[in-house]
């Protein structure tokens, strides 16, 4: 092979690993807010805080969780269970929310977003408040691939795109093959009837609510490693790319999820190599407001139409 | 004597219409009273020049405020971003005012950026009513936009962002924006400190009485009919798309106006104007006031932001830290309590406590209060 050639794939590969890395970002950031929105109407503005809350949880339990009023803290615990701890912190607070304030915004789409983008303020600036400017970092396990002149992280390029699709896999099995997948989906089409069916409507809620909050637990839980200084306004990173992703990928969660990460991560891989972060940040962005205008129902939206279309045709 | 008083009842009949609150006698005294005050403010002895600076601060920000009230208390539109024109005004004011430091050339650069901001509204306005971009989605639009003005402006540190003598400063931001100033050649007002405070003032109640008149007028009609129900207004022949658009651009030069008013009030602009926190501020404002009234939006505007200067001292064991955590409760709290806002509520007493309802509420009215719970 020529050395031309050589460097070619080089480069080729660094974008997969870039791509690999973004689509996993934007899965992972994107899952727990889709669920929410797709399947109860409600955009939480706060679901930034809710994946910041899992990456304190798990580094607290890494670190060692300090014990209130007392000068001591809990002994630290491995990572993958620290994970668990932050996941399992997420869900509690989930759960919280919504039976203290979610539960009173179904159906008022943008008092919604209103009231999450305050709740989001508070709990950013509590964590402030009670752990200071910063957390210590967690250091990124599984070490680095180099090829030719570049590295890539492997827990981030390659094992975490893993975790994401698995997830996604996951999920579908989850409403499609499973009790619970089949009421929470015929709530979400008409309470009224899985009402009268003899579906506990305000528990699939709650429930929807916990699994869409465990997810952002996850994605904390998953990063919190990744993401070097553990600051309290982590969470508008995630949130912002969440927020485009699943207004992009439109009404339904796996499938749109699925599209509108591989779409926009695809955008942002070429750019982001070629020009650097800032530039694929803004590529993301600016294709992002563009796919909207063109396809106003997002990408699922736009397939479904067309698929209604043919079938009116025949 | 009938002619004067025929001529006021002209006045009201135009500042006065269902989709205001305060259409009394009442209101005006009580209107008239504060504007007296707050004109009385920097008088009085126990006011500090802080105080007055702050207090004028304030002033350029309740434009954002009354710009969000148009666009989405109004017309039912709501964006996030309307800091984007707030900003992009501020920065176009302090490239032009730079460069061009005289009088005329602060004068230009006053009106050029308000035409920046309203252009660039009608630009994204344009794009997305006439693309038929709807509800959450014209929401993201505008944040979206945000979020890239502000990673965009947050990378402009080198020198190759200069335009001539304004340097835009990435992260630092631009420094040495002129003070604000009206005149031709020799002839010149300049406006800072208690002059700026007046200048304010004066613009602020002028822009609310417009924005009355407007809102009352048939436009403002028709954008009511926009947001409580946009098929069906489309049905009746309106079109809708104009509609908000023209909505969006008057929403986007008044942001635009606090903009200026912001940069010029500082000297001083920087990225996080485009920020997340910042975007979050005139929702808040609006919301707590209550999104479908004017007044609302200004007196919410002041008395937030007097509370967040009040806090940053830290109140009791309270550090500055905790404002944020204070106007987020609020804002829960507002939406969950009473989602209309402050001003509906206050009308609804004080129409109870005066014995019946008072002329010309009963419209405003009906829209707030679900039916059920008036019933029950």
């Amino acid at each position: 092979m020529s050395l031309l050639a050589t460097a070619g794939v080089y480069r080729g590969l660094a974008v997969l690993f870039q791509f690999l890395d973004s689509f996993a970002f934007l899965v992972l950031a994107t899952v727990g807010l889709a669920i929410i929105f797709g399947m109860m109407g409600v955009i939480n503005l706060a679901h930034g805080e809710f994946i910041l809350v899992g990456v304190y949880g798990t580094a607290l339990a890494f670190h060692g969780m300090p014990i209130p009023f007392a000068d001591a803290a809990l002994p630290g615990l491995p990572l993958p269970i620290a994970m668990v701890v932050g996941v399992l912190i997420t869900v509690v607070f989930g759960v919280i929310i919504e039976r203290t304030i979610i539960r009173h915004l179904y159906d008022r789409l943008l008092d919604s977003m209103v009231a999450t983008w305050g709740l989001g303020l508070v709990v950013a600036q509590l964590l402030l408040i009670s752990f200071g400017s910063s957390l210590d970092s967690i250091s990124t396990p599984m070490g680095n691939v180099a090829y030719g002149p570049f590295t890539s992280g492997v827990y981030r390029s390659v094992f975490l795109p893993v975790v994401s699709v698995l997830l996604l896999g996951a999920l579908y099995l989850l409403f499609t093959r499973t009790e619970f997948g089949v009421k929470a989906r015929a709530t979400i089409e008409d309470p009224e009837t899985a009402r009268a069916m003899g579906v506990d409507t305000d528990r699939m809620y709650v429930m929807t609510f916990a699994l869409g909050s465990g997810l952002a637990g996850l994605t904390g839980a998953l990063y919190a490693p990744a993401l070097g200084a553990i600051t309290p306004d982590r969470g508008s990173i995630f949130l912002v790319e969440a927020f485009v992703a699943v207004v992009v990928g439109g009404p339904s969660v796996i499938v749109g999820t699925l599209s509108a990460a591989g779409l926009l991560g695809f955008f942002n891989a070429i750019v982001t190599s070629q020009y650097g972060t800032f530039a694929g940040l803004m590529a993301m962005l600016l294709v992002a407001i563009v796919l909207l205008r063109l396809l106003p129902d997002g990408i699922t939206g736009y397939v479904e139409k067309v698929r209604q279309r043919r079938r009116a045709e025949q | 004597m009938s002619g004067g008083l025929g001529a006021i009842d002209r006045v009201r009949n135009r500042l006065e219409g269902p989709n205001t609150y305060g259409n009394s006698g009442l209101f005006w005294a009580v209107f008239a009273i504060a504007v007296l005050a707050l004109a009385a403010y920097p008088l009085s002895p126990t006011t500090s020049p802080f105080d007055v600076l702050t207090t004028t601060q304030y002033f350029g920000l309740a434009f954002l405020a009354l710009s969000l009230s148009i666009v989405w208390g109004y017309t039912g539109v709501l964006s996030f971003g309307q800091v984007a024109f707030f900003g992009v005004a501020a920065y176009t004011f302090g490239v032009i005012g730079i460069n061009f430091s005289s009088a005329t050339g602060v004068t230009a650069a006053f009106f050029g950026a308000v035409v920046v901001g309203a252009a660039f509204a009608a630009l994204l306005g344009y794009f997305m009513f006439y693309g038929g971009v709807r509800d959450v989605y014209v929401t993201i639009i505008t944040l979206v936009v945000a979020m890239v003005l502000n990673t965009f402006m947050a990378q402009t540190a080198g020198s190759e962002w200069t335009i001539g003598e304004a340097a835009l400063g990435g992260f630092n931001g631009m420094t040495n924006i002129p003070d604000l100033a009206f005149g031709v050649g020799d002839t010149a007002f300049v406006f800072d400190g208690v002059g700026l405070y007046y200048a304010l003032l004066v613009l602020l109640v002028a822009t609310y009485l417009a924005l009355r008149v407007l809102v009352n007028s048939q436009f403002g009609m028709t954008m009511v009919a926009v947001r409580e129900d946009e098929d069906r207004t489309a049905t009746f022949g309106y079109n809708v798309p104009f509609v908000k658009l023209v909505s969006f651009t008057i929403g986007g030069a008044l942001a635009a106006a606090g903009g200026v008013f912001y940069a010029s009030w500082g000297n001083f602009i920087d990225p996080t104007v485009f920020g997340i926190l910042f975007a979050a501020l005139p929702v808040v404002w609006v919301s707590v006031g209550g999104r479908e009234s004017l007044i609302g939006a200004v007196g919410a505007t002041l008395v937030i932001e007097r509370m967040r200067t009040g806090l940053t001292d830290g109140v009791g064991p309270l550090g500055p830290e905790w404002a944020f955590v204070i106007v987020g409760g609020l804002l829960m709290t507002v939406i969950l309590v009473m989602p209309g806002g402050i001003v509906p509520l206050i009308d609804r007493v004080v129409a109870d406590r005066l014995g019946g309802r008072l002329p010309g509420l009963a419209g405003s009215e009906t829209s707030e209060s679900s039916p059920k719970e008036d019933t029950a």
